[in-house]
């Protein structure tokens, strides 16, 4: 299989060659942050222009399809659109705070996205408690949608952002505690190595039931994490215009829209990475000739599919239920996703300490 | 070198965000009005501050979030050694993780997770 570290250590070595030392490393972390944007910036577009077509699609529309072959660089305009328009400042909101809370957003979530093994040797960060550093980093982005409802001034932004803090913090546990369930399973919390350990079998087959509860918890506990699908009440529109964005604007506004994107497929990649065997191609013991074929398909390529695949899932959410109240999302959290997580966290102990895994 | 790349990862997205605002307030029109700086509220001019007392239901789960916040941040540890730790690792978490099911129930039975 391709390993991207190739790729990387021909660029060390280029630019060892070109360069003199001191400037190496520095001339290393300026690319790490190009790629990394780009990586970022067209993951959005892309994610934005397949929410677009899916969510048409489901509607028996036909989308965006004007600009370009199918519609695709609609969404290229309207983020430069975006770029050009004004960015107001309402009387009397809190500027600091209003300011910061695009920042932080944005940290968060790229931060969690540099996390994601996306094909072999291509990470960014690679920590021992990868897969903790995660849950940690993604969940700072809750301190700043409600420091952008409470700074905004306006009764429907304090509204969303409380809402979405209770929301986002209730789910987080079983965002957690399902992480937690699969931890168990794997015993080693660094991305890579649990992306490796799944080369004889992804863990969904290998943890076979406590493994699948805790993808359906987590697929349904990611989906109220980033406020999608019948989990939208922070930015209930009918009732709330835009929630905690309300009051934002221009490229302000732009950066929650795609921050909010991004989370999602980062929910998606988690979910491939520990459920779906991350960039593992399909194998089938004793089928030597179709584990080869398999084989010859980039790790990339399985990557995005599996991720494409729960994104797709994550979005087939949104159109398929109907948004649920507040009593009844903390109801749904706590009297029956929690207790259910608890339970199934037990279940995967037993089936670990006995060894009845695969 | 993780430790670094996380400095790089940080001060990207800070370079991100400021460099986009920057330029976005560099070619972006500008008009001035006395309306716009109204908050966005029904188009009434808005009665009173935002910040205001506010429900206490949030603070609740809050609250018991931060309980089993702490509680998930105690049992990554026992999760990655459980192999090793064997049944008496299991017996000794149970008995933790007991207490605080039973706040869970109390909680519970006494009507805070209900949204009123």
């Amino acid at each position: 299989m391709f390993d991207f570290a190739v790729v990387t250590e021909w660029v060390d070595a280029m630019l060892c060659r070109l360069l003199p030392e001191s400037w190496v490393t520095t001339t290393e972390f300026v690319l790490v942050g190009i790629c990394l944007l780009i990586a970022y910036a067209v993951m959005a577009l892309g994610l934005i222009y397949a929410e677009r077509k899916v969510c048409a699609f489901f509607q028996c529309r036909l989308g965006p399809n004007r600009v370009g072959p199918y519609g695709i660089i609609q969404t290229v305009t309207d983020m430069i659109k975006m770029l050009i328009k004004e960015i107001i400042e309402i009387n009397h909101v809190d500027r600091f705070l209003f300011n910061l809370a695009p920042y932080i957003v944005i940290i968060a979530s790229l931060l969690a996205f540099s996390c994601i093994p996306f094909a072999k040797g291509l990470e960014i960060i690679d920590f021992n408690v990868g897969i903790f550093f995660l849950i940690a980093a993604s969940s700072i982005g809750i301190v700043g949608i409600l420091l952008a409802g409470w700074a905004s001034n306006n009764k429907f932004s304090l509204i969303g952002a409380m809402r979405s803090g209770a929301q986002m913090i209730s789910y987080e546990l079983s965002i957690g505690l399902s992480i937690l369930t699969m931890v168990v399973l794997t015993g080693s919390m660094q991305l890579s190595t649990i992306v490796e350990s799944q080369a004889d079998g992804w863990f969904i087959f290998k943890g076979h039931l406590p493994a699948f509860v805790a993808f359906v918890i987590y697929l349904i506990a990611g989906t109220a994490e980033t406020n999608r699908g019948p989990f939208d009440l922070p930015e209930a529109e009918s009732e709330l215009t835009a929630g905690y964005h309300t009051e934002y604007s221009g490229m302000h506004f732009g950066f929650f829209y795609v921050a909010e994107f991004v989370n999602m497929f980062i929910v998606a990649a988690v979910a491939t990475t520990l459920f779906w065997g991350g960039w593992m191609p399909l194998h089938i013991p004793g089928w030597e000739a179709f584990n080869r074929i398999m084989d010859y398909i980039p790790s990339i390529f399985w990557f995005l599919g599996k991720s494409a695949v729960m994104v797709f899932i994550i979005m087939w959410f949104k159109w398929t239920f109907p948004r649920l109240r507040i009593d009844q999302l903390l109801t749904l959290e706590w009297k029956y996703l929690l207790p259910i997580n608890l339970c199934n966290l037990f279940l995967m102990v037993f089936v670990v300490v006995f060894k009845l895994h695969f | 070198m993780n430790l670094t790349l996380l400095i790089v990862v940080i001060l990207t997205a800070i370079a991100l965000v400021g460099v986009a605002l920057g330029v976005a307030r560099i070619v972006s029109p500008r008009s001035f009005n006395r309306q716009k700086g109204e908050a966005y509220e029904c188009g009434i001019p808005t009665r009173g501050r935002s910040w205001m007392q506010f429900k206490a239901g949030y603070y609740l789960f809050a609250i018991l979030f931060l309980m089993f916040d702490v509680e998930a941040v105690f049992l990554f540890p026992w999760a990655v050694t459980v192999q090793d730790a064997g049944i008496d690792g299991l017996l000794n978490i149970l008995f933790f993780m007991v207490i605080l099911i039973l706040g869970l129930a109390y909680a519970w039975k006494k009507g805070a997770l209900e949204w009123k």
